[in-house]
């Protein structure tokens, strides 16, 4: 009884919490998309590893009311992500903007690879060529008798 | 001997990248605001809820913008750095009630003590986001033409205050 009684409780407060989660779905489904998909290019500058479309921190929360707005009166992606760099600098773009300041970012990466690529291939243009192997007469004639007393020298 | 200096040395150059990188704070992000005008904003105060408040009324003066919340425990530490301030009388100090409730802020003036010229309220974050607000506590360092000079996120200390605020203060002061 008791515990049919507390799978009741259990049962309604978890609904209770879904509805709540549930709720900023929004009337408009097609606004809804392009906010979360705009959400999802910004970072939660207080969950930094988190974009505000992930976190539930109520900065995150504020800045997605503000995207639906400046979207429900018309403003553009771009115009959006303008606005938002303009208070939070370049940091809120989880795609990081090409310029003198970033190259390293996005170039750093392939440099270590070009590095490497030029070690390895300087390594094996460096290697010594293969001695020859090319036998004379007297290895041929040793060669030869080893080949022949074979059999009886493993007896 | 001699082929291993290359190597070393990028190395040791990897390992100081690194290392600079490691004692960076991530937390502190430099602000875009800083050298540009103070967004507008024109918010009721906090004690008299009729009357509004906007960075417009302070023009011609330098003065100093502190974000703060009876829910932000860093305030809490910070607080008697913000009373040393507003008691020295080097500068006009005023705050930013962020996000929080009307009767909680006022309460927390109450029992705390209360270093602003005054506070104005900022219910739903809106001018919060507009300063570019992620961490309470964020102070606002604004000279006389209206223009954001500093800006620090995290509390105020003591040698913040007496090395960076004060000496920018006085400089503004004298422009």
């Amino acid at each position: 009884m008791l515990r049919s009684l507390a799978f009741l409780i259990l049962a309604a407060t978890a609904q209770w919490a879904l509805a709540k989660e549930a709720a900023p779905a929004a009337a408009d489904p097609a606004l809804e998309q392009r906010v979360m998909a705009l959400s999802a290019e910004l970072r939660c500058l207080v969950c930094q590893n988190q974009t505000i479309a992930d976190s539930s921190a109520p900065l995150a929360e504020d800045l997605r009311n503000q995207v639906r707005e400046k979207m429900r009166q018309g403003a553009s992606d771009n115009q959006i992500v303008d606005y938002m760099v303009a208070r939070y600098g370049d940091f809120v773009l989880y795609r990081p903007p090409f310029k003198l300041t970033t190259v390293l970012l996005w170039f750093g990466p392939l440099l270590l690879l070009a590095g490497g690529f030029a070690v390895l291939v300087r390594r094996v243009l460096r290697r010594r060529p293969e001695q020859d192997l090319e036998m004379n007469a007297s290895e041929r004639k040793r060669a030869a008798e080893l080949l022949a007393g074979n059999e009886a020298e493993r007896r | 001997m001699n082929r291993f200096i290359l190597p070393l040395a990028i190395f040791a150059a990897l390992i100081a990248l690194l290392g600079v990188g490691l004692t960076l704070n991530p937390r502190e992000v430099p602000s875009p605001l800083i050298g540009k005008a103070a967004p507008h904003f024109e918010l009721p105060q906090l004690r008299e809820s009729a009357k509004t408040f906007t960075e417009k009324d302070m023009l011609g003066k330098v003065w100093v913008l502190n974000v703060w919340a009876s829910w932000c425990v860093s305030c809490r530490e910070e607080h008697p750095v913000l009373l040393d301030l507003a008691k020295s009388g080097s500068v006009p100090l005023y705050g930013l009630n962020y996000k929080d409730k009307r009767e909680d802020g006022l309460a927390w003036l109450k029992s705390m003590g209360d270093p602003y010229q005054l506070s104005i309220y900022d219910f739903d974050g809106k001018v919060g986001i507009d300063y570019g607000v992620y961490g309470v506590p964020e102070t606002y360092v604004i000279d006389k033409l209206g223009v954001i000079r500093y800006k620090r996120i995290g509390p105020l200390t003591p040698e913040i205050v007496k090395d960076k605020v004060l000496p920018l203060v006085q400089e503004l002061g004298r422009a």
